[in-house]
């Protein structure tokens, strides 16, 4: 399925399992300055390869997400390369994944979990809130849980509402979780890496929705793949992304677009439709935030969207809205605007009426530009 | 003073056999048919744990019903389930092709399991709510729900009695004593116990019954389900769909190896049945047996159906990535449609030429639902109406979903 794209056309490659073997494994030819071209799967697989090769400690699993290497080829040959007891399937019981990881972790190994789809990660909620997030506050340091919990995420693949959900601002309200959120392979490569190095708990959610490809939001049009970008070429080597640092994706003088994931992508097309000198920030990491790229762009601009695919009512949106106000206050020409999910569950019927799409953000852009008239 | 100097090591297993090996069943033990005595079934449960680690089986080789669990069913009830199943696989060829050709998102398969939700859904009236997984369309079929609404769903068309809420396969009908699927593995055991505690509360006849597949047994909404069914002594049927596999991982991963699922009940204090799933008559005496014990509020019987998944998991799927290719072929039980009708042949109560037949009012059942279906239309050509995406989120609109169906502009 994800190799392709869900556009009406060719929305029959189904949701779920991605059994269709695309060669995820990185190649061996390297490109000019050691960089490879690779899609976002093959850069989370080069992420947990190198880190896996480098520390005996890091080790993955997840729901048939060992000798199958997962149901979107994350994991693919980490079992083959590093062994059973590395990369390994779990029983189907998220709150068993998690718990099981927060022991290793305590006990000083590196776990990196899969959820299968965000949208069942709830019953690790428990495990991830009442434990991973306050190990090291309860016990003054004593026990940590340098775990970090892998799942894909997001809409735009017709799955309906359990294969379609970004959950990600019920971690963001918990102390003691990092939340980060990719928006393209170097990133994703370079973020996981950092994840896994962190001493604290990290969830990482994988816009699946961009796995093969920078979805722009037009679904109706042809999506290009991600080698023809510059953001696919992946250093063959470990390296990081720092926690906590926005990448400004578009540079623009008019408005301020915040976003994460696909609707990174969304947004830069969304500003392209509306004709907007925007600045679209990908905020990479939602927890820690990089609140001083923001209010930099927000002053400098005057006018703030922000953008995200969860449903509009306490999602992380809500948060960004407090955050940019408080601090830019009198910098503002526009009221702080926000394109979201409705605040309803995901119908299947409707996938292109629920995802905030380009046209969603232009509307947006346009009416914040006009003062928010 | 430490006291372990022996380096311990970490156990993952595995199963015995992957794609290119042969396939090696030799590791079950399968009791032979008629072998398993048939306690009464307003018995201690105490005294049946050794019923937990055998297999139910009524079918010989012979296709000839033996032993204390036949159910001695009469040649038509026979023929209506051989037949229900029959239109069951014709029903999953056709919308499996369906997503193939791009009419829908998803389907999922439930061949070889036929017999499973085929016998329950006639033994157990529509009164009695089931909380299916998605792999128990069977029940809707034996209980004559319209073939087209079901196809309406798949294709999340205009006339999709959800509309179009959930993804294709996810029926819902409470008519038809069929509870909501959710996505979500696991969570509706627990809910059919609740069910099944409130018909004890008012004092009604009703049960309630419910399917969760091997794989899902791992999630803590099973072990909930068997504590409040035991403690409440709830009138329900907790059936485990033992299929062998999980998407890409063998039932040891969800701890198949070390003891039988049937038997997770005894610790919770419930009787358990193991039995052989491709066997209609097995399935039908087991279910029977439980029907009596919940009927008489004893409570709750856990039924782990032995058998084996036969399709990929979805269309989604390919098993020849993580599994040896002719598994099904050599499955030991054999397939149900197969071993009912040679039953029947035995009986003298059924034909190859009225085989045929039936396949072929089954095949021409599903084209004509299919053809009134996808007049209205296939997934994207046909749907409700976009102002529905913001119904039924509570009882009423509030504000914000009245500003967003505007925003909308329906
Ligand atoms: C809570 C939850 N976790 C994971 C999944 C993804 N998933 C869907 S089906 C499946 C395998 C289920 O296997 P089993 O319970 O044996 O049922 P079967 O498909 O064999 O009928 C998985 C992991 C899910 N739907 N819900
Ligand atoms: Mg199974």
């Amino acid at each position: 399925m994800v190799e392709k794209t869900f556009t009406e056309a060719d929305r029959n490659d189904g949701i779920e399992p991605d059994m269709v073997d695309q060669g995820h494994a990185p190649k061996s030819t390297t490109g000019g300055n050691g960089t490879l071209p690779m899609n976002m799967i093959q850069a989370l697989n080069s992420a947990l390869d190198a880190k896996m090769a480098e520390d005996p400690n890091v080790l993955s699993f997840g729901e048939d997400a060992g000798y199958f290497g997962g149901v979107f080829r994350v994991t693919d040959k980490l079992q083959e390369k590093h062994g059973l007891t590395r990369s390994f399937d779990a029983p189907i019981s998220e709150c068993g994944i998690v718990a099981a990881a927060i022991g290793m972790g305590a006990y000083g190994l590196r776990p990196v979990v899969e959820i299968q789809f965000a949208d069942y990660i709830y019953p690790a909620y428990d495990q991830i809130v009442s434990e991973a997030a306050k190990l090291r506050y309860r016990s003054a340091g004593m026990f940590t849980s340098p775990i970090t919990v892998r799942s894909p995420y997001g809409g735009g693949i017709f799955g309906g509402q359990t294969h379609s959900q970004s959950p990600e601002s019920l971690f963001t309200h918990i102390a003691g979780l990092k939340v980060v959120v990719p928006s393209n392979p170097y990133d994703a490569k370079g973020l996981l890496t950092a994840c896994i190095e962190d001493d604290d708990p990290t969830i990482f959610f994988e816009p699946k929705r961009l796995y093969n490809g920078p979805f722009d939001g037009w679904h109706e049009k042809p999506v290009s793949p991600w080698k023809a970008q510059e953001l696919a070429q992946v250093p063959a080597e470990k390296y990081t992304v720092p926690l906590g640092k926005a990448r400004i994706m578009k540079e623009g003088a008019d408005v301020t677009i915040l976003a994460w994931g696909t609707m990174v992508w969304v947004s830069l097309a969304g500003a392209e439709h509306a004709g907007v000198d925007a600045e679209v920030i990908d905020l990479r990491s939602l927890v820690p935030l990089d609140i001083e790229a923001i209010e930099a762009s927000v002053k400098k601009t005057g006018r703030c969207v922000i953008v995200h695919e969860a449903p509009k009512t306490s999602g992380y949106g809500a948060e960004l809205s407090a955050l940019v106000q408080e601090r830019c206050f009198y910098h503002l020409e526009a009221p702080i605007a926000r394109v979201c999910g409705w605040d309803t569950p995901y119908p299947h019927a409707f996938e292109w009426e629920y995802f905030p799409g380009p046209e969603r953000v232009a509307e947006a852009l346009k009416s914040t530009m006009n003062g928010g008239r | 003073m430490k006291k372990n100097t022996k380096a311990l090591s970490l156990r993952v297993p595995e199963p015995s056999g992957r794609p290119g090996d042969t396939p090696d069943f030799s590791h079950l033990k399968l009791d032979a048919p008629g072998a398993v005595a048939r306690p009464d079934a307003l018995s201690d449960h105490h005294e049946m744990r050794d019923l937990a680690f055998r297999l139910v089986r009524v079918l010989d080789e012979d296709g000839t019903a033996v032993g204390p669990w036949d159910p001695k069913l009469d040649p038509e009830t026979l023929r209506n389930g051989l037949k229900a199943m029959i239109l069951t696989r014709a029903f999953d060829d056709r919308m499996h092709r369906a997503h193939r050709q791009g009419k829908t998102s998803f389907y999922m398969k439930c061949t070889g399991e036929e017999a499973i939700a085929v016998a329950q859904g006639m033994i157990l009236p529509r009164e009695d709510m089931g909380f299916p997984t998605y792999r128990q369309q069977g029940l809707l079929i034996a209980r004559g729900y319209p073939l087209v609404d079901m196809m309406n769903q798949i294709y999340s068309n205009a006339s999709d009695p959800i509309k179009g809420r959930q993804l294709p396969i996810m029926y819902s009908s409470r008519d038809y004593g069929f509870f909501t699927i959710s996505g979500n593995l696991g969570t509706q055991v627990p809910q059919a116990v609740g069910w099944a505690m409130a018909s004890a509360y008012k004092g009604d006849d009703k049960l309630a019954i419910s399917w969760i597949g091997d794989g899902a047994t791992a999630e803590g909404d099973f072990h909930n389900a068997l504590t409040f069914a035991a403690v409440y002594r709830a009138p329900v049927i907790l059936n485990i769909v033992n299929n062998q596999w999980a998407i890409s991982s063998f039932q040891g991963i969800a701890g198949g190896l070390e003891t039988t699922f049937a038997s997770k009940a005894i610790g919770y204090g419930l009787p358990a049945l193991r039995v052989d799933g491709n066997d209609f008559l097995a399935v039908w005496a087991a279910t029977q047996w439980a029907e009596e014990r919940a009927r008489a509020n004893r409570g709750a019987t856990v039924i782990e159906l032995f058998t084996y998944r036969g399709a990929p998991h979805s269309t989604s799927d390919d098993p020849s990535r993580y599994r040896p290719g002719d598994e099904h072929e050599k499955w030991p039980l054999g397939d149900p449609i197969a071993r009912l009708k040679q039953h029947l042949i035995a009986l003298g109560e059924w034909s190859d030429e009225q085989q045929e037949a039936a396949e072929k009012d089954a095949v021409e059942q599903v084209r004509a639902a299919g053809k009134e279906s996808e007049a209205i239309g296939t997934l994207g050509q046909s749907r409700p109406s976009v102002k529905t995406m913001f119904e039924d989120v509570f009882a009423t609109e509030d504000w914000r979903l009245v500003e967003q169906r505007r925003e909308v502009g329906v």
